[in-house]
């Protein structure tokens, strides 16, 4: 660990709560269908839009038609990428020639995109067509990000409205979403990043002939365009299969720090946007504060064995940290870091190989997802993973003194905390139940590529992210098999699914309460104890679940790396 | 629910269009407007042939030149499409090695690149970077450290004083972005262009 290096892990906190501010303030305004400095240009677009699909944006909805709303957006979704892989081959902008992905891994696909995972059993360059990369994958990038943030949003208008019906309407928030908050900042953001030198452009495969004389393919193609709401909307599907370790992909020191701030920005920014809508941005603050503690904690452990190494590399004397599957523009903490927060965040873009971190610097990504990726977490699900915590929290809180809990003026009852317990219980059933099928059906052992606990872990990793929707991987595990298309994308759905449903029965359940103005009796919810209360719960309920699984994975490896074992 | 229908096919088409044709069809035509050679991916061109990009790394294995990271990319093999066999720095199918901490066929392969190494180099620590492959295996970079220790090997093969080789690495060697962002690095393939240039003279 360098001085150095600690100064860019600082200077990236400082950033993100710089932007917390000024970006929840804007989001506020476009959830509140309020005028904004964009609304000269894009009003009239967005009113086209709404007059050609029928939608009033004058009527809101009832939660389940909310949710109902956005379940038929998803299998539309799902049929365009289904549709353009199957049929890539005879669809234009395939100047590669790529022939028609495989019905299982379109399947798979799909629902990866749709969930807002994109995990991926492709590898991008040698497999899909630029036609799939923009209409198939960019546009759900769009879609599955800003259905996220509106489904955060109508959770936030549960808190902050008192005795109605409705919690919003689903299509104007995807809307304004993509119009107002996507759509521009990635203009911006796409320019910038080709003028770092990631390649933007429709031609063939570039065929060079090296200084040796030896032929190189160099595949190109619309990257930046893609790789602009990869990070923004936390999607993290690569363009191509090294993902954000491509040159290509992030060609710079620059970009990969542009690129770790945008994964992080708009959902940090959603706290701010919570504590506005609230009342009281204190109560905002506050959720960040609990993010923070655990996203440092994190930060320090895998910085730490990253740069400390491997006992094979110590053997050999060899310093420097462990530089397997690193690249060297980015070094031991810039890799890190960026591991630390695409698994924070349900973003899933990689920097470097994760399958070749150290055995507690892998670990740490899958503590991440496995606490339901609720530090800043993916752009809107991080915040209502996040508030599902903080009803356990209080309502822990409330069993402790023997008081109906409440949180925002809201009371917090036995439907809220059943919902919620139902959303965080779902998780473990999925990474855990698969985990333990994946490690012992002949034909899923096969896939492991390294053996011993590490075997294990690339297995758990796999489910995890698909059920946490982060979409990075311990990419040495062979996933385009049959076995693995099925389930993950089992995992996938689940992941994405029976989270979003209860979270919005609670905030149609919560909207319809009265809000009661807070008294001597209420706990305070934007103090010290009650950011260690939170952190409290999360580190207790995420322990108790998967402490045992990662005992047999990483914990175990490290303890035999350290004894001299190799497998 | 029924009126949810409508609007459930025709946004999502509209939206579809703007997020997936629209933008990146639009962003193409600007970026290759604004920056031409980036967009195309920054290609280097030499007597009127493409020998590279910029950012892509390409194998060296000859003594006259700096050679990269070794690289884990594969391609599909020619005698069975359903097996893969190595092919370094494959820019059409990117990747990294996978292998764990604990790997019995890492800890093999380290062993036996430090000691080919040290008998080319017995003066200096081995590099890390210059035995470990990279995430890409197209990584365009190497350490500084990693430029130096070659430097006896591509004086002797080219005839050349180290002293005018050193000259040549410091020139070619990029450093942290505001002193703070990213590690030094030295482009393998730059320097070696820099290199044919000085021999060439």
């Amino acid at each position: 660990m360098t001085m150095i290096g600690w100064l860019q892990i600082i200077l990236y906190c400082v950033i993100i709560v710089a932007l917390t501010k000024p970006l929840g303030w804007y989001m506020t305004q476009v959830f509140n269908g309020e005028k904004t400095f964009l609304s000269p240009v894009l009003r009239p677009i967005e009113a086209g839009i709404y007059w050609v699909s029928g939608v009033d944006e004058k009527r809101e909805q009832h939660w389940l038609t909310y949710t109902v709303a956005m379940l038929l957006f998803h299998v539309g979704g799902f049929l365009i990428i289904y549709g353009v892989m199957r049929l890539q081959a005879v669809l234009p902008f395939n100047p590669a020639g790529q022939g028609a992905v495989a019905e299982d891994l379109s399947f798979n696909t799909a629902i990866s995109f749709i969930t807002n995972t994109n995990w991926q059993n492709y590898g991008g360059e040698s497999t899909i067509s630029y036609l799939v990369q923009m209409l198939g994958l960019t546009h759900q990038n769009f879609l599955s990000a800003a259905t996220g943030i509106a489904l955060a949003v109508a959770l936030i208008r549960g808190f902050s409205r008192a005795s109605m019906r409705t919690v919003g309407n689903f299509w104007v928030d995807v809307t304004r979403c993509t119009l107002y908050v996507l759509l521009p900042i990635c203009v911006v953001y796409t320019l910038f990043l080709v003028s770092q030198g990631m390649p933007q452009t429709l031609g063939d495969y570039v065929e060079a002939t090296t200084l040796e004389g030896a032929k190189q393919t160099i595949a190109v193609g619309p990257v930046a365009s893609q790789v602009a709401v990869k990070m923004l909307g936390t999607n993290g599907g690569g363009f191509f299969n090294a993902n954000a370790a491509h040159p290509f992909e992030n060609p710079t020191a620059l970009s990969n720090f542009v690129q770790m701030i945008s994964i992080f920005a708009l959902g940090a920014a959603l706290t701010n946007v919570f504590g506005r809508m609230v009342g009281n941005q204190r109560q905002g603050w506050a959720i960040l504060s609990v993010m923070g503690v655990l996203f440092i904690a994190g930060v320090a452990v895998t910085y730490w064995a990253e740069a400390d190494g491997t006992s094979t590399l110590h053997t050999l004397g060899l310093t420097g940290g462990n530089m397997e599957g690193k690249e060297v523009r980015f070094g031991i903490v810039a890799s890190s870091l960026f591991a630390v927060i695409t698994t924070a965040a349900s973003c899933g873009a990689v920097n470097a190989m994760h399958d070749s971190f150290t055995a507690l610097g892998g670990m740490i990504p899958l503590i991440n997802m496995q606490l339901g990726e609720i530090i800043v977490g993916g752009v809107g699900a991080g915040l209502y993973g996040m508030l599902l915590f903080v009803v356990l929290a209080i309502f822990v809180a409330g069993l402790m003194v023997g008081r109906t809990p409440e949180y925002v003026g809201k009371k917090i009852e036995a439907r809220e905390v059943k919902m919620a317990m139902l959303a965080i219980l779902v998780l473990p059933l999925m990474y855990l139940g698969w985990t333990a099928v994946g490690v012992v059906y002949p034909a899923a052992v096969a896939s492991m590529a390294n053996a011993g606990p590490h075997g294990f872990t690339e297995v758990l990793y796999a489910f995890t992210s698909a059920t946490g929707n982060n979409g990075s991987a311990f990419a040495g595990l062979t996933g385009n098999t049959f076995f693995y298309n099925l389930t993950l994308a089992s995992a996938m759905f689940v992941g994405r699914f029976f989270m979003i449903v209860p979270a919005m029965a609670i905030a149609g359940s919560l909207a319809a309460k009265k809000s009661i103005p807070p008294s001597a009796g209420t706990f305070p919810t934007t103090g010290g104890l009650f950011v260690g209360l939170v952190v409290g719960v999360i580190l207790i309920i995420g322990g108790l679940t998967f402490f045992p699984a990662l005992a047999l994975g990483p914990i175990v490896e490290h303890l035999a790396m350290n004894a001299g074992n190799l497998f | 629910m029924l009126r949810e229908i409508r609007p459930a096919i025709v946004l999502l088409l509209v939206l579809t269009a703007i997020t997936g044709l629209a933008y990146p069809l639009a962003m193409t035509g600007i970026a290759g407007a604004i920056f031409p050679a980036k967009a195309q991916g920054s290609l280097i061109e030499k007597d009127g042939k493409v020998v590279g990009s910029a950012l892509i790394g390409q194998e060296f294995k000859d003594d006259k030149y700096f050679h990269g990271r070794p690289s884990a990319t594969l391609a599909p093999d020619p005698n069975d499409s359903t097996k893969t066999v190595p092919a370094p720095y494959n820019a059409a199918n990117s990747g990294g090695s996978n292998l764990g901490p604990t790997s019995k066929a890492l800890a093999d392969r380290l062993k036996e690149d430090v000691d080919k190494l040290k008998a080319e180099n017995p003066n200096a620590a081995v590099p890390v970077d210059l035995v470990t492959t990279s995430a890409s295996g197209l990584d365009p970079h190497i350490s500084p450290e990693a430029a130096q220790f070659q430097l006896p090997r591509v004086a002797k093969a080219r005839n050349m004083s180290e002293d005018s080789l050193k000259a040549l690495v410091a020139s070619n060697t990029e450093s942290r972005l505001l002193g703070l962002l990213g590690e030094p690095r030295v482009n393998v393939l730059a320097l070696n262009l820099a290199l044919d240039r000085a021999s060439a003279k």
